[in-house]
């Protein structure tokens, strides 16, 4: 059950339905249109105007939210390429060639279904090894042909299934980390939806972490976190509060660089805007990076990361206190 | 033919109360174990051949030729989400200082190997099950940017049941810090080996652990992405008894080599021979400052 969802029936809906019926009828403006409008819009702020982590958490899996494959689709033109050369094409991670905003791309994205035959086709957007590799080798191809690499980032997790273990998950996720770690090309990744754990990551080290405002970004799934730490799922709300998975807890700790603010109640309430304020944000972010060096952009991002969690000053403060 | 209560109390009074610290029970056969024994067999059955965890330090025992010059224990964790549940982070982490007899899940250093000088990181399960949260990270990574700077060979056992919960992002985060600093270190040319013990599973198994040259592991550890408990009950079907152990891995091309704890050193010994010019890395410890050759 998404609390979002239910949140929009009710009173919401039946406002929706009354202004719709009220705007077929209706030519020019009239002044109970307005009042409703505006009846609809104090409603809005009051359902959604101030979202608790878990709120988001569940915005961020919301089925009418702008999925991955959206922001693809609103590209100036895309042409996938498929498999990973041995073994099939993972659909829950789409690869291609694209142009953004007039320039040439290599975009990754991570795909969600909205409906059970489409999310089974995309194994509800959970990556297998397959996928990985597909996307290691389209990064590597990124950056032999200077084609900077944009991701969108949408998934609860790396696909945690026995194939998946046996297709050697781990080696996977970890040689996508390599080839960012190597390409000489801009990288920029955007959490569209859920950044889930290491499954996220693979394809987001990157230059610039962009991230929907309602967007997630965690170590762990919620439901994850509270089955490792109380081995109870169902307190997941509460470890949502406190992984701090927001995109403002994590512009705070420096691990994401920019969030991109959506329509109250969530993005998909003027999805096609909103896409395209993204497209704009990533079109910003590639043509500060562009015009640096391979070098330099290695450099950065090393420095990037490196920084994260690098207690030195601090913790020899602590050291020093400890000793005494 | 049933033992009378008296001879039942007596007998396991005899090996349960004051002498527990004196005997382990063996999970896997069940054979009550001698504590000084086990130790003297490397913390492996004697009668069934189980592998017991092993601290970190009991670990670096085992290997190194004579000091171990550890560093990076300047980095020590602090509490950057301000974590509480049952108890506060930073209660917990005191809680496994106390138990472990460490500041952290992992131990870094600089120590020689039959002469080899290598840099060596050992990861222990028994501080908050040996997860990588900033500092694990942050050693790791200064480790292998210390052994680039010295062009040494570095080891790391890994011993996580992944990322860190109580550091949240942060801790993913080392995922990337580590993997860039392997890129580094491996892209100058030197060797990297990864000796992956029970268990190596998550944000370290998806990171540093399979990115290295060469990958060692011991025998029966439980080593995948996802936990088994995960696994199971996603799929709702119980896993069979050898999935996810290093055998397994072997059997489907994911590591080098799997290795009994007897023979861990001298493989370990056998393998720098191979890509290591021993003539070549000896000076490289004088510039650690504090050691002896
Ligand atoms: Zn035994």
């Amino acid at each position: 059950m998404n609390v979002i969802v239910e949140r929009e029936k009710g009173p919401l809906q039946e406002l929706e339905a009354r202004i719709a019926a009220l705007r077929e009828r209706e030519t020019g403006d009239s002044s109970d249109l307005r009042d409703l409008e505006e009846k609809y819009r104090i409603l809005l702020a009051d359902l959604f105007g101030n979202l608790t982590p878990w709120e988001r958490v569940n915005m961020a899996r919301h089925p009418k939210r702008p999925f991955a494959g959206d922001y693809v689709d609103a590209l100036d033109q895309f042409d996938e390429l498929h498999g990973d050369r041995h073994l099939r094409d993972d659909r829950a991670l789409v690869g291609g060639l694209a142009k953004l905003r007039g320039r040439r791309v290599v975009v990754l994205a991570q795909q969600k279904g909205r409906d059970t035959k489409e999310n089974i086709r995309r194994n509800f957007g959970m990556v297998s090894p397959e996928g990985y590799r597909k996307a290691k080798r389209l990064m590597e191809f990124a950056s032999r042909f200077g084609l900077p690499i944009v991701t969108f980032v949408d998934t609860s997790g790396a696909d945690p299934g026995i194939a998946s273990e046996e297709h050697a998950q781990s080696e996977a996720i970890a040689s996508c980390l390599v080839a960012l770690s190597k390409v000489g090309v801009p990288v920029v990744a955007t959490i569209v939806g859920e950044g889930g754990s290491g499954g996220a990551l693979a394809i987001a080290l990157a230059d610039r972490v962009i991230m929907a405002e309602n967007a997630v970004y965690s170590v762990a799934s919620p439901e994850g976190c509270a089955a490792i730490l109380w081995g109870d799922a169902a307190r997941a709300p509460e470890a949502a509060e406190r992984l701090k998975l927001t995109s403002a807890d994590l512009i705070g700790f420096g691990i994401v660089d920019r969030a991109i603010e959506e329509p109250l109640g969530g993005a998909h309430r003027d999805a096609p805007a909103f896409v395209a304020r993204v497209l704009d944000a990533i079109d910003q972010e590639l043509r500060v990076l562009e015009p640096r060096k391979s070098n330099e952009l290695r450099d950065a991002r090393y420095e990037k990361f490196r920084r994260i969690g690098a207690w030195e000053n601090e913790s020899r403060a602590r050291l020093a206190t400890a000793l005494t | 033919m049933a033992i009378p209560d008296w001879l039942r109390r007596l007998r396991d009074r005899d090996v349960s109360a004051e002498d527990a610290a004196l005997w382990t029970k063996c999970p896997s056969c069940g054979e009550m174990l001698y504590r000084k024994d086990l130790e003297a067999n490397l913390s492996v059955c004697t009668k069934c051949n189980h592998h017991f965890r092993m601290s970190a330090y009991d670990r670096i025992n085992t290997l190194v030729d004579g000091d171990f010059v550890e560093i990076g224990m300047e980095f020590l964790p602090g509490d950057p989400l301000g974590w509480v549940d049952k108890r506060s982070y930073p209660e917990k982490l005191e809680a496994d200082r106390l138990k472990s007899n460490l500041t952290e899940a992992v131990v870094t250093g600089f120590a020689t190997l039959d002469g080899f000088p290598v840099a060596l990181g050992v990861m222990d399960f028994s501080f908050r099950g040996g997860t990588m949260g900033t500092v694990v990270g942050e050693r790791i990574t200064n480790l292998l940017e210390e052994a680039r700077k010295r062009k040494l060979p570095c080891i790391v056992f890994t011993a996580s049941g992944g990322a860190r919960m109580e550091e949240g992002m942060l801790a993913l985060m080392q995922m990337a810090k580590t993997t860039q600093a392997v890129e580094r270190f491996m892209s100058d040319g030197n060797l990297f080996v990864t000796v992956l013990t029970d268990p190596t599973t998550g944000g370290v198994s998806a990171s540093f652990a399979f990115q290295s040259d060469l990958i060692v592991g011991e025998a029966r550890a439980s080593i995948g992405f996802a936990g088994r408990r995960v696994i199971e009950q996603t799929l709702r079907q119980k896993l069979p008894d050898n999935f996810q152990t290093a055998e397994f891995l072997l059997e489907k091309g994911h590591i080098d080599m799997v290795v009994t704890r007897a023979e861990l050193r001298a493989t370990l010994v056998r393998l720098l021979d191979y890509a290591v010019d021993r003539k070549r890395v000896a000076p490289a410890l004088k510039a650690v400052p504090e050691f002896a050759l």
